[in-house]
């Protein structure tokens, strides 16, 4: 190799070398442990909207109106109407959002109504992940599949959405489109000079 | 105990650790006790007594009585209270949503899966053995305004924002080993809690920063800020910081929970919802005066913090007469992007009656508005992200409340 292309294959190797970390991701570390599908399936309790994630089981209204008496009432209200916790059941307003033009028109200077599963929640999904996750609130994680579909079934009944003798499955519940569906927007602001 | 040696590194022949740890305690207690704390009296001689040996952990002066404010879900900073940038660790604001989790170190995994190459778990001491990363940010609650009331403290104003210097693995660093795929522009990030606290991360905007904490000021976590590892975002809503960290979930869509859907979201004026209203908008609060305090006339220094959650710091403005006219305050060197900024501004209070103001603008030109323009863009029923312009009046007597006509106007 003469001087002049020793050189030149240096510089290659550098410029190559340059590229190559600036462009190429970190080298794994091999640090961390394969999950197993028991593993994974033991913790991956999350439903989506499309009904990924819903288990096997089913619910309806009546059942979850004895669940609800039995678990819920206590901190919801006997009616879903709220005490210590948030209240659970709203039609009202019927076809509009409990904000904006439209709302202020229908309410006419009358008292606010609350924010619900029925007139806020856009995913009915989203009933079954959080019950299921959360509730009740004194004992968290307990309630069995069947028990969810129920209790999302007498909400999604009280609140006007289905009917009270509907059967909630996991092809049932992922088909339930609730009335605040379309009303979410993405988040716009950019910073600069609007205040949004 | 006559003749208590007092240069020396010996201890004292006939005098106990105990006796010195009595009489010290015994001392800082009658100081307490108010009577020797009158002016007059001046200075307790403290140099005829050894004061207590060192000891295995620091705590404050027992004169210092610094105090978060707890509810049952949250507890808040004195703001008031600190003069510094970093917030003490104990001191951080607390949010969650089922108590604070109880977390075995050596049992701690955290499980990675969904659009990756390979789902993997990673034990606390694998987090700690990746490259580590560090940073100073504010992390605030997206429901941080309590000024409803004259008689409202900085503290319950806005004492759900904090910051710390935070120390753990990027975020990227894990999504490298685990292969995450092109498709992946969304994270569920699930906490060990009795809520099993879940929130749907947009990949793309936050991949930069993120990391998974595990130190907090350089130490461990603390247990209410989600020992052993939590999610950390900076400039992004508290909520999305999930805490007490078990499963990353990779996906092409969010998915929807509760606090991304039914709460967290911001009600317009034209009837639509915001969703995913993560970055946090600049904001100022004059910490000082406040109330309950009571003024002198003759020189004020006006001290408080400001803070975006889209950069730096640009200039905070201090009004000494209700917003007509405006000067720029001082920024405290250095200004971190999306920190607690400390800015201080001099005045000389003649007597009559004021309104101190402060306002915030960040590297994006965003200048922090008026409760009445937040209300204008996001109707009246606007709950969340409110970072309105806030301020205190002062009257002739020198009492400072809360300048509640400002933001109820």
């Amino acid at each position: 190799m003469t001087r002049l292309s020793a050189i030149a294959a240096a510089l290659t190797f550098i410029v190559t070398a340059a590229l190559v970390s600036a462009q190429s991701p970190r080298q794994r570390l091999g640090i961390g442990t394969p999950a197993s599908p028991d593993q994974i399936a033991a913790l991956d309790i999350d439903v989506r909207p499309d009904g990924t994630g819903l288990p096997a089981g089913q619910g309806t209204v009546a059942e979850g109106a004895m669940i609800y008496a039995g678990k819920c009432a206590a901190c919801h209200g006997p009616k879903g109407e709220g005490a210590a916790a948030d209240p659970l059941v709203g039609a009202e307003p019927k076809g509009m959002a409990p904000f904006g033009p439209e709302y202020e028109r229908w309410r006419n200077g009358r008292p606010d109504v609350p924010f619900t599963i029925g007139n806020y929640w856009p995913y009915a999904t989203t009933l079954f992940d959080y019950v299921r996750r959360a509730m009740p609130a004194t004992a968290p994680g307990t309630l069995t599949a069947d028990e969810t579909y129920g209790l999302v079934a007498w909400l999604l009944a009280r609140n006007e959405i289905i009917a009270s003798d509907a059967v909630l499955n996991a092809e049932t519940l992922p088909r339930v489109r609730m009335p605040a569906r379309d009303r979410f927007v993405p988040d716009s602001r950019k910073g600069g000079s609007d205040v949004k | 105990m006559a003749s208590t040696p007092r240069h020396t590194e010996d201890e004292p022949k006939g005098l106990t650790r105990r006796d010195l740890l009595t009489t010290t305690l015994g001392a800082a207690a009658l100081t307490l006790q108010g009577r020797s704390t009158n002016a007059q009296d001046g200075p307790l001689d403290t140099t005829r007594r050894w004061g207590r040996l060192p000891n295995s952990v620091g705590g404050r002066s027992p004169a210092e009585n610094l105090k978060r404010t707890p509810s049952p879900t949250s507890s808040r900073t004195p703001l008031q209270d600190l003069h510094g940038t970093i917030t003490p660790s104990d001191l951080h604001y607390e949010r969650h949503h089922a108590g604070v989790a109880v977390v075995d170190p050596q049992r701690y995994r955290l499980l990675v899966h969904g659009m990756v190459d390979r789902a993997l778990t990673f034990t606390l001491e694998d987090l700690k053995r990746f490259p580590a990363t560090t940073r100073i940010c504010f992390l605030e609650c997206s429901g941080n305004f309590g000024g409803t009331r004259e008689d409202t403290t900085a503290q319950e104003l806005c004492g759900l924002t904090s910051q710390s210097e935070w120390t753990g693995v990027s975020l990227s660093t894990i999504f490298n080993e685990v292969g995450a795929q092109p498709r992946a522009t969304w994270c569920l990030a699930e906490g060990q809690d009795a809520a099993v606290m879940t929130r749907s991360i947009p990949i793309r905007e936050v991949l930069g920063e993120a990391m998974l904490a595990y130190a907090q000021n350089g130490e461990a976590l603390r247990p209410e800020q989600g020992y052993p590892v939590r999610l950390l975002l900076p400039g992004i809503e508290g909520n999305a910081n999930v805490k007490w960290l078990r499963r990353l979930e990779l996906a092409d869509q969010p998915f929807m929970t509760r606090e991304e859907t039914s709460k967290y979201t911001d009600p317009l004026a034209d009837g639509t919802s915001r969703q995913f209203s993560l970055t946090m908008d600049a904001r100022s609060v004059i910490t000082s005066p406040g109330y309950p305090q009571t003024i002198q006339r003759g020189f004020v220094e006006i001290r408080g913090i400001a803070w975006s959650g889209r950069g730096v710091i640009q200039r905070v403005d201090v009004s000494t007469d209700g917003g007509r006219t405006w000067k720029p305050a001082t920024l405290q060197q250095p200004v971190l992007p999306k920190a607690h900024t400390r800015f201080r501004a001099e005045w000389e209070w003649d007597g009559r009656p004021a309104e101190i103001v402060s306002r915030a603008v960040d590297e994006s030109g965003y200048v922090q508005p008026e409760m009445s323009a937040l209300r204008h863009a996001r109707g009246r029923r606007t709950r969340y992200h409110l970072n309105a312009i806030t301020g205190w009046t002062i009257a002739a007597d020198g009492r400072v409340r809360f300048g509640l006509q400002r933001v109820n106007a």
